[in-house]
């Protein structure tokens, strides 16, 4: 049986009551590590657990905990990302709703770790149902002593605040985060300085993603190298996967990384399968931003090898054949789904998000959107698909914030995998607009291609 | 240890200096001037922060440091990337660099209303320039442009958000030369626009600089707009006593008239001393000046292609001084 980390509780009734909370196990951790161990200490376990970001770029947690400057007398924060608006993706709101003591919990550990006294969750302002969630969590947890001055006695203090966004997908980027934390408006800044030298206020902060604070729980409660015994090579651990689009059983999964991306699809125990008896057309496995793969790709990497819900077989095969595990924002189309119009869908989304800051992004996402939106309604050009495959090119990397990246991973993967769908649009206008294209071409047995 | 300050030395397409440590990379290429620079349109030195956002200023390091000598993944903006000691960097050189130069350009120009025949800035324009020496003649966007409603900005200043280019200078210059924070940006993406609070009237003293940091002729002066085309006047240097600044101005001359005055703008089209309000709107009076001369404009541009106070080529020999 797979092992539940996060979720393991989330069945019991009242789990989001303090009482419940605490009577099933719940602020051992904090008891733990306040009273047994050193701030060193918990940074080591986390270390030895291997655990990644689980925001969507999977760096080391550890590394980046080591990486936070220390000077003399400046105070040092933790902010938890819960901004969480990458299409696709809605764990952390999961997460929060249904058992917020794990995340205060969570903070606490961390905040401990890191020696920052004064902790915020950056909630995203959509969200405002799970703010006043959270918000009672928190008020029971200062009610409890687990918030405020010297908690259990052991002279340390946290203070924990919680702050809603206004609606931007940008203040999700942990620098843009910051800069609306600040109380300014949410544009990325230049980096470096990085947070971890120079962050809220000028001071040195870490940023962390939701689930990413909630994991340090069991990793304090059984060892950082009990959790990583789950998992297979550097994808250490559970994660918590989003699932939607046409499956049987879509919802949020926390499954051990390392399982087969096929059981997860099709087994009972996770999605359950297609729905409808369809075929599956493509899959984005790591949210909006990350590469799409065509339905060959999906569960088989371009080798032939099982694909494993795991940071290095998701992206086996780089960008060619491959795509990331990003957030785990995993969203399944069968056959009936078109790809140009859900490209076009995505690059809407990345136009109305983008700051503004620096040109390519600025200009160049609307302008994908715009040629996007004539290739699905049957009134583009062959010319048009070489034209969105150089603005996406003159895009990435040449931005500030990966947003620019962002939006043009998306549509460099479609028409990737999914020229000849693009052509179709073009070449039969009336009938793209009646029916699907259905499945690509099998391409798995061709040498090289584009 | 000596004494001296280590300096770094960097080479950008083949040519080296010697830096102080914290230089960035442009301003390494100023200092050894003429092709190696990159273009900058939203970088200016005297404005903190400035810089990053429009990408025109991206270079290809080839060489990280002596220390560490990867290359860099990815470009960098020139204009906010320091120095490393022993750094190596493409500009011209670099056909990744020209490549998505021309991407940036195209980017910056497909919401742009390209009537330059009608915009009061055809001349002066730091957007025009960059195009005709970076980009590509044909622009490949078929769609609509964007476009505002002119606005004032209180009594001497006209807002044309159509041409602006988004490089936050005049922000920053609102910012940072004035008291109040009453002059930014709403909305974000495409849809993002410069404005002042609640359409509050700009009235701070300072607050003209905003037309001269302007790269483009999205901010323009009210008592010259539409006057003369920027290369039939005349720019001469010269100063009065103020005792709000320095005084230290360009005038530009109509046969016997002050057609505008602005600050003192640098070869990179930077003003180094800011000129205060007075100074700008209402000393149209040649008598309230002292005329030191006329003002050499650097800048190749048609403001001195069709001027007479041209500079002279380098490899020309004045045989009068010989
Ligand atoms: C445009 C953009 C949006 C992002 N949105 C989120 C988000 O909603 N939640 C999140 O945790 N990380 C988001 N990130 C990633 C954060 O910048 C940051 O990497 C992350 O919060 C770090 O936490 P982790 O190391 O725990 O993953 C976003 C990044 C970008 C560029
Ligand atoms: S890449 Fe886009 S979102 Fe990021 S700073 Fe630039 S304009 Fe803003
Ligand atoms: S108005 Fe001019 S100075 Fe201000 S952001 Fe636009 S282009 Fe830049
Ligand atoms: S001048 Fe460097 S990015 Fe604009």
């Amino acid at each position: 049986m797979a092992r539940k980390l996060l979720l393991n509780n989330v069945h019991i009734e009242g789990i989001h009551n303090y009482d419940v909370y605490r009577k099933n196990g719940g602020y051992a951790a904090v008891e733990k590590a306040l009273k047994t161990m050193s701030p060193e200490d918990v940074v080591e376990e986390v270390k030895k657990s291997g655990l990644r970001g689980r925001g969507g770029a999977g760096f080391p947690t550890g590394m980046k905990w080591s990486f936070l400057a220390k000077p003399e007398g400046v105070p040092r924060h933790l902010l938890c990302n819960a901004d969480e608006s990458e299409p696709g993706t809605f764990k952390d709101r999961y997460l929060m709703e249904k058992i917020p003591h794990l995340l205060i919990e969570g903070m606490i550990l961390s905040s401990f770790a890191l020696g920052a006294n004064q902790s915020y969750i950056y909630i995203r302002g959509e969200y405002m149902f799970v703010l006043r969630i959270v918000e009672k969590a928190i008020a029971e947890a200062y009610a409890n002593g687990w918030l405020g001055k010297n908690i259990l006695g052991t002279g340390y203090d946290l203070d924990l605040s919680i702050m809603p966004g206004a609606g931007a997908y940008i203040c999700g980027e942990e620098t843009a985060l910051i800069e609306s934390l600040e109380g300014k408006r949410g544009n990325p800044r230049m980096k470096p300085p990085f947070p971890a030298i120079q962050g809220l206020w000028q001071r040195p902060t870490v940023v962390n993603n939701v689930e990413t604070i909630t994991a340090v729980v069991p990793i304090v409660n059984e060892g950082g190298d009990e959790y990583a015994k789950i998992g297979i090579g550097r994808s250490t651990g559970t994660k918590l996967i989003s699932a939607s689009g046409n499956v049987n059983k879509p919802g949020v999964y926390e499954i051990e990384l390392g399982l087969s991306v096929e059981e997860f699809i099709y087994s009972d125990q996770y999605l359950g399968g297609m729905k409808n008896g369809k075929r599956l057309k493509a899959c984005v496995p790591g949210g909006s931003s990350v590469p799409i793969l065509p339905h060959y790709l999906v569960c088989k990497t371009a080798n032939g090898e099982d694909r494993l819900m795991s940071y290095e077989s998701l992206a086996d095969g780089g960008f060619q054949t491959g795509s990331m595990l990003g957030s785990g924002g995993f969203i399944v189309f069968d056959e009936d789904q078109c790809i140009v119009r859900n490209t076009w869908n995505f690059a809407r989304f990345y136009h109305h998000e983008s700051c503004g800051q620096c040109s390519p992004c600025r200009e160049g996402t609307g302008w994908m959107e715009k040629v996007l939106h004539r290739l699905e309604e049957g009134h583009g050009t062959i010319a048009d698909i070489d034209l969105l495959w150089d603005i996406q090119r003159k895009i990435e990397g040449n931005t500030i914030c990966p947003l620019g990246d962002a939006a043009a991973w998306p549509v460099a993967a479609a028409i990737r995998h999914f020229r000849e769908e693009f052509e179709w649009h073009v070449n039969q206008p009336k009938e793209s607009q009646i029916r699907n294209y259905g499945l690509v071409a099998d391409k798995s047995f061709q040498t090289e291609n584009a | 240890m000596s004494e001296q300050i280590q300096k770094f030395t960097i080479t950008i397409d083949g040519k080296s200096i010697q830096v102080d440590p914290g230089t960035t990379i442009l301003n390494a290429a100023r200092m050894i001037g003429g092709e190696v620079v990159p273009p900058a349109m939203c970088y200016y030195s005297s404005l903190k922060g400035s810089g990053g956002k429009c990408r025109t200023c991206l270079v290809e390091v080839s060489k990280g440091s002596e220390k560490d000598p990867r290359p860099m993944p990815k470009l960098v903006a020139s204009c906010s990337t320091s120095v490393m000691d022993g750094m190596e960097v493409k500009n011209k050189s670099s056909e990744k660099v020209i490549d998505a130069r021309k991407g940036v350009v195209e980017f910056l120009l497909i919401n742009h209303p390209l009537d330059c025949p009608v915009c009061d800035q055809a001349g002066e324009c730091h957007l025009q320039d960059l195009a005709f020496e970076h980009g590509v003649g044909q622009s490949r966007y078929e769609f609509e442009r964007r476009t505002f409603d002119k606005v004032d900005l209180g009594e001497y200043i006209k807002l044309h958000m159509t041409r602006c280019i988004l490089c936050y200078r005049c922000v920053y210059t609102a910012n940072q030369l004035t008291d109040n924070r009453e002059h930014g940006i709403l909305k974000r993406g495409d849809a993002a626009e410069i404005s002042t609070f609640i359409e509050k009237n700009l009235s701070n003293d300072f607050i003209g600089n905003v037309i001269d940091v302007c790269p483009v002729g999205a901010l323009t002066d009210k008592t010259f707009r539409f006057r003369s085309r920027v290369w039939y006047t005349k720019p001469m240097d010269a100063s009065c006593s103020c005792d709000k600044c320095n005084g230290n101005a360009v005038l530009w001359m109509i046969g016997d008239e002050i057609a505008r005055v602005t600050a003192r703008k640098d070869q990179y089209g930077e003003v180094k001393e800011f000129i205060c309000n007075d100074c700008r709107f209402n000393k149209k009076e040649k008598s309230q000046w002292n005329i030191e001369g006329p003002r050499k404009i650097s800048r190749h541009s048609v403001i001195s292609a069709n001027h007479y106070e041209r500079e002279i080529p380098k490899h020309t020999v004045l045989l009068n001084k010989a």
